[in-house]
């Protein structure tokens, strides 16, 4: 056997352990796959496609047209919700890379602070601060103002989901932007480009794919927002999440919310789908 | 900053640490043994036992009072393992999915006469059990139960409106207030079906029970015309709500209210003249409990004269325990709203369960409801 012929051998000997190690490694993550997200999967598409006795039908999906509205309204509530966060977090993003190191960690931290603390617990602390006898509006009460009326309205919903998704989206532009070399805006000052032309033709480019990885982040889980909604909007919001949770809390109605967490589920994955293809051209993050 | 920012986490910890402390150190989970009427043995120490019951529906050592299960822990060495449902519903679809196991249940009537129609739940020799004489002879075979065979009352209640007086002008003697337009974005209704669809039925002097398409279309109409004026459909929010006055009408459990009292004294309750709803809660034992002798054995337990007591005062529900009604030191000892006089008892009407065409029937208008 010549030299090369033996070095074969031994590299694909080398190549098959390799790979047994990496499918050793990788075991316990697929088996996680399967029961964790998988299986509960099939279990709603299997619910979506049958009714109660368990056969199969396509009368859920011809339900579909009851919850238009519903759809919609999460939908205008997510990207009022993601907008607003993205015009919050830009500018904090940006002025926190330009402190100092302690500056921005001790900032990140407090950034961090609420993701620390349940959901639910947050969302009923906002509730109890902007009730009609709130925290809020007895402070204005003791300073002689009248009171405001901020518990269940839409802009009640949108400031709880905003508060709870806003470090979704200083994450990622954080990340991007403390990347961004500051010799890239000198240079471009040097050849005469003024604040806003600096701003949309160095900054917003080289920092596009934290914008979409953050907007990803905040409008996917606005858009399936329940909790929220019901407790802040009262019932002048009816979000989707709503809808699918009244649903599958019945046991006769469980199937048609199969069926719409099924469709929401679709349409949220052809969302990120575009906003991929986006991030492809920019050679960014991937979600 | 770095330095005081990490002192002032380690001060925040601190302090969590020491308030979970002092809360644990107070812990009251010790009854008198000579109050003790039953028997209690080690003989199952080791074991668990899951308890399914209402949010907020057991004394819980909170504020010195009684921590039940704990004192059943220490009674009998067995493991309680204790979860919480909002609805019969919840706990129906829970029950059912065959995901879970439990040893008790609490649930209502209705959902009991269900339960045990589908053949869910264990036989219990009740008679057996050396607590049962305390129960009230009125809260024995009742209609879900008739030969107390498979349950026994936990607690008995009824359903009435609350208002703040503050915020309603009169007195209120109709469930029609909670569609009073004077009252919009002030008013509270159930977040489930089969409570919030009763109000409506009183109203239309329906049958709670109508298999009547019909008369839940009409029910449906008139929950639908209430959306409007609606601040929230809420369990047991209902607390903080009425509690802070942020709202002013609320449809609830008479014994929540008088809970809810203790923190608003401008709370005022009345049973509407349409009528309303009358409800026991039992205790019982479905089909797949995996720790039968414990589940017995705490069901007894409930039965407690103490233990009873100690409920009663929590929750402040009507107790079917005649040994607590005639105690000395309950504080809602004849009270008018748990033990109304016969001739101040309203009008009642006992949900009954409903054949599952009826049910899907409702619960998808309840949908649309919500949605209108």
């Amino acid at each position: 056997m010549t030299d090369a012929k033996l070095r074969g051998v031994r590299e694909r000997k080398n190549r098959t352990r390799k790979k047994g190690v990496s499918l050793l490694l990788n075991f316990p993550y697929l088996i996680w796959l399967c029961l964790f997200v998988i299986i509960p999967m099939f279990i709603v598409v299997v619910y979506a496609f049958t009714d109660r006795t368990g056969a199969f039908t396509l009368d859920n999906f011809q339900k579909l047209g009851i919850y238009k509205d519903n759809i919609l309204d999460s939908f205008l509530y997510a990207l009022i919700a993601t907008a607003v966060t993205l015009v919050l977090a830009y500018p904090f993003a940006y002025f926190m890379t330009k402190r100092s190191e302690a500056t921005q960690r001790v900032v990140m931290m407090l950034v961090m602070l609420p993701m620390w603390m349940n959901l639910l617990i947050l969302t009923y602390s906002i509730m109890n601060i902007i009730e009609a006898n709130g925290i809020i509006n007895n402070l204005l009460a003791a300073l002689g103002l009248g009171k405001l009326q901020m518990i269940n309205t839409p802009g009640a919903v949108i400031f709880g989901m905003v508060y709870n998704y806003f470090p979704y989206m200083v994450l990622p532009l954080y990340s991007v932007l403390s990347k961004i070399d500051p010799a890239l805006l000198e240079a471009a000052a040097d050849l005469g480009s003024g604040g806003l032309s600096r701003f949309r033709r160095v900054l917003l480019p080289l920092s596009a794919p934290g914008i979409i990885s953050g907007v990803t982040m905040v409008f996917v889980p606005s858009v399936s927002t329940f909790y929220i909604s019901q407790k802040l909007g009262g019932t002048s919001v009816n979000m989707i999440g709503d809808m699918i949770e009244a649903l599958v809390n019945r046991v006769s109605t469980r199937n048609l919310g199969a069926m719409l967490s099924l469709v929401l589920m679709l349409v949220i994955l052809v969302c990120i789908m575009i906003m991929n293809r986006f991030s492809d051209r920019e050679g960014g993050i991937m979600l | 900053m770095k330095r005081v920012l990490s002192f002032l986490v380690l001060c925040a910890m601190l302090c969590a640490l020491l308030l979970s402390a002092s809360s644990c150190g107070e812990r009251n989970d010790t009854i008198d043994p000579a109050l003790l009427k039953g028997e209690y043995n080690q003989e199952l120490a080791g074991t668990t036992l899951k308890v399914y019951n209402w949010g907020e529906y057991i004394s819980d050592g909170a504020e010195g009072s009684l921590d039940v299960n704990a004192a059943f822990e220490k009674l009998t060495g067995i493991e309680v393992v204790y979860e919480t449902y909002d609805d019969n519903e919840t706990m129906y679809s829970n029950l059912v999915s065959g995901a879970n196991y439990y040893d008790i249940l609490i649930p209502s009537d209705y959902m009991i006469e269900r339960l045990i129609r589908e053949e869910r739940l264990e036989q219990v020799d009740v008679a057996s059990l050396s607590n049962y004489q305390y129960i009230d002879d009125q809260y024995k075979n009742l209609y879900f139960d008739p030969d107390n065979a498979y349950s026994v009352p936990y607690n008995v209640g009824m359903v009435g409106l609350i208002y703040n007086t503050t915020m309603v002008e009169g007195t209120i003697d109709s469930w029609e207030a909670l569609w009073d337009e004077t009252y919009s974005g002030n008013i509270l209704t159930f977040n489930n079906p089969r409570d919030a669809f009763a109000l409506a039925q009183l109203i239309l002097g329906q049958d709670v029970n109508t298999t009547d398409h019909a008369d839940w279309d009409a029910a449906a109409e008139l929950l639908k015309e209430q959306s409007p004026v609606l601040q929230d459909r809420v369990m047991d929010e209902v607390f903080n709500k009425m509690e802070g006055g942020n709202a002013a009408l609320a449809p609830y459990y008479a014994g929540d209210y008088l809970l809810m009292k203790e923190n608003n004294p401008d709370l005022a309750f009345v049973y509407p003249k349409e009528g309303v709803n009358i409800f026991c809660d039992s205790v019982c034992i479905p089909k797949g409990c995996q720790n039968y002798d414990a589940a017995v054995l705490y069901m007894n337990f409930l039965m407690e004269p103490e233990v009873a007591l100690a409920n009663a005062e929590a929750l402040c529900y009507a107790s079917p325990n005649t040994e607590v009604v005639s105690h000395e030191d309950y504080t809602y000892k004849d009270n008018e709203i748990l033990y109304p006089a016969e001739e101040d008892m309203p009008k009642v009407q006992w949900f009954h369960d409903l054949d599952a065409e009826t049910v899907e029937y409702y619960e998808t208008l309840w949908v649309d409801v919500i949605n209108s």
